[in-house]
């Protein structure tokens, strides 16, 4: 299904339209957040302090409904923190940047747009898109779907619309990737075969990437360093580095060991 | 995909009996029967005495019979040829049923009017005296179709018009919403028709007056299902168009309103049926033109063929003016799958 070009150096096309982006760098600064509930207010983050390194992948992992997606939510500039603050590169972040995108759980493609259009709106809303069309069929070819251009979204599996996600979050040169579950969704063969796109992506691209997912294999095979959450509010319970060079093997022996650890601190390891 | 469609097509119209007449024998048979259904109509037409009502005979009763001859052997021509009637044959094939319901129910009608006068001349008229209108009066009959298509059209999109913006604003603006909200609720359900006294004793000309209800009434579903549509789209839309570097315009006009136009075009659907109502109306009541204004007129001279005529007229003019929508409808939306065919 994927492209096999994937692994040829793609990156050389994308080279050829931009000069190569390095990643941002995130510094997350004790950051707290509450929601305004109608019966008062919900605090789902406590204290936050986090940096990414530019062109480092970040994993959060933690326990459904801790936070995680909130704290991507303030990064990508959706919403404002209560208290402390998100800074990219030294400037603090206010508002949503096309150098900041976000893929969402959902592929959440607009199904009125072909697959081309869908993949364009990045620079069609930045009003790119007359001189910089080329880039769209690269990031389509990138994603291996460029025989569905012409196709509506309701046409494409769950995979095949998440991979047009990812395109028109590629196809901005984005030096942060922000990943809220993506993969969440989809079946576990769609997923494993994702999970290596996305590294190869990932080492192609330069960009930093910040990944929430609740998937502890998912964490240690993509990321250089996990960060697991406590339950809400969300605090940081530990943090892992993977010391282990890219592409990885599931049953490395050292990502079972790191699997262990990751469980125990997700109070988990009972019943491994 | 394109197989599965074709599929289900042929699968449809293998159900639907389509295929039967075309695989068993080069013979039409339902196509057999329309033309001796045809044939039975003109004979009834053409042997069976009119009643006689006290006036002159009904004109054009030969004429009529005469025409159901012709359909009779054309459709028995057709129908013999089978296969080899080619394009026509194809384009007849599915209306066969139908083929043969019309004659029948003309059958009917032509038996209980001019034949034994069970339907009481004048207020029943026979099929042949429509023709005699159609042939005498096609002048008057066709500027009254023109003045009501006029009518018809400004109201209807200023109406429409109208209503979109006022739907889109408040579906987007919460200020807008505030104020005008309550407007709509109050004035919105108001029947047009009931301001019918106030537009004519207002407005400069009656003509403006029925511009101004057919589009009140036009803007008010519209307006209502374009603000439901806005309210509705799904608000990921707008994070993913805002992570994306979107102005405040691209999301209305990107996202906001293409995400409404299904609802939008509902809305639409709902106001012309409310213009065609009103534009009837207020033809009766003031203007002195269009179909409603004949209907109006042939009525006061007891021309009650004349109003049949009429109403024919406007039956396809509605009928038609909603396929024109609905084909609108089906490019603007051709995304969506599994729509209504009209």
């Amino acid at each position: 299904m994927v492209n096999a070009s994937l692994a040829q150096p793609l990156a050389a096309t994308a080279a050829t339209t931009s000069q190569q982006q390095t990643g941002a760098r995130i510094d997350i600064e004790h950051v707290s957040h509450w929601f305004k509930l109608p019966n008062g207010v919900l605090q789902v983050l406590d204290d936050i302090s986090l940096s990414v390194a530019p062109g480092e992948f970040v994993a959060l992992l933690g326990p459904s409904g801790c936070g995680k997606s909130t704290l991507l939510r303030l990064v990508a500039g959706l919403e404002a923190a209560t208290t402390g603050q998100v800074l990219q590169d030294n400037s603090k972040i206010t508002r949503p940047d096309p150098s900041r995108i976000v893929v969402f759980q959902d592929p959440t493609l607009y199904p009125w747009r072909k697959v081309w259009d869908n993949v364009a709106l990045g620079l069609q809303a930045r009003g790119l898109l007359k001189q910089q069309r080329q880039r769209v069929d690269d990031a389509l070819a990138l994603v291996g779907l460029t025989a569905f251009a012409d196709a509506f979204p309701h046409q494409l599996s769950g995979g095949m619309a998440q991979r047009v996600a990812l395109a028109r979050a590629l196809v901005n040169d984005p030096q942060l990737l922000i990943l809220d579950e993506p993969l969440g969704k989809l079946d576990s063969l769609t997923r494993l075969q994702m999970q290596s796109e996305l590294v190869s992506l990932w080492q192609r691209n330069g960009f930093s990437a910040l990944l929430v997912t609740h998937d502890v294999e998912e964490a240690l095979f993509l990321a250089n360093r996990v960060i697991v959450f406590s339950d809400r509010p969300a605090r940081i319970a530990a943090e892992i580095t993977v010391d282990l060079p890219y592409p990885r093997h599931r049953g490395d022996a050292r990502l079972a060991e790191l699997r262990h650890t990751a469980l125990r601190h997700l109070g988990l390891d009972a019943s491994w | 995909m394109t197989t599965t469609t074709t599929n289900e097509v042929l699968l449809r119209a293998n159900q639907a009996g389509l295929f039967d007449s075309v695989r068993t024998a080069g013979v039409w048979r339902t196509g057999l029967l329309a033309g001796a259904v045809w044939l039975l109509l003109s004979l009834v037409t053409l042997r069976w005495p009119n009643k006689e009502v006290g006036f002159s005979d009904w004109a054009f009763t030969d004429e009529f019979g005469y025409a159901a001859l012709a359909i009779a052997l054309l459709l028995s021509i057709l129908a013999l040829a089978g296969e080899r009637a080619g394009r026509v044959g194809d384009l007849l094939r599915p209306a066969g049923q139908w083929l043969v319901a019309v004659p029948l129910l003309l059958g009917s009608w032509e038996i209980l009017t001019a034949k034994l006068g069970l339907l009481p001349s004048p207020f029943f008229a026979p099929p042949q005296s429509l023709i005699e209108v159609y042939n005498d009066d096609w002048r008057r009959l066709g500027i009254s179709t023109a003045y009501s298509l006029r009518l018809l059209v400004h109201g209807f999109a200023a109406g429409g018009i109208v209503g979109f913006l006022v739907g889109a604003t408040i579906g987007w603006s919460r200020v807008a919403g505030y104020w005008v909200h309550p407007v709509l609720r109050f004035l919105g359900p108001v029947p047009a028709s009931a301001l019918l006294p106030l537009a004519f004793f207002f407005a400069p000309s009656s003509y403006a007056a029925a511009v101004f209800l057919i589009a009140l009434a036009t803007a008010f579903p519209v307006a209502v299902l374009t603000w439901s549509g806005v309210a509705s789209v799904n608000k990921s839309y707008y994070d993913v168009a805002r992570t994306l570097g979107a102005s405040e315009w691209f999301l209305i006009l990107r996202v906001a309103i293409p995400a409404a136009l299904p609802q939008v075009f509902v809305g639409l659907f709902m106001g012309l049926g409310a213009a065609f109502s009103v534009l009837v109306t207020a033809e009766m009541m003031g203007v002195k033109a269009g179909l409603g204004w004949y209907l109006q007129w042939a009525q006061g001279w007891a021309a009650y063929a004349n109003m049949y005529a009429a109403l024919i007229v406007m039956a396809i003019l509605c009928s038609s003016l909603i396929t024109l929508l609905f084909k609108v409808r089906d490019r603007a939306l051709s995304w969506q799958k599994g729509t209504v065919k009209w």
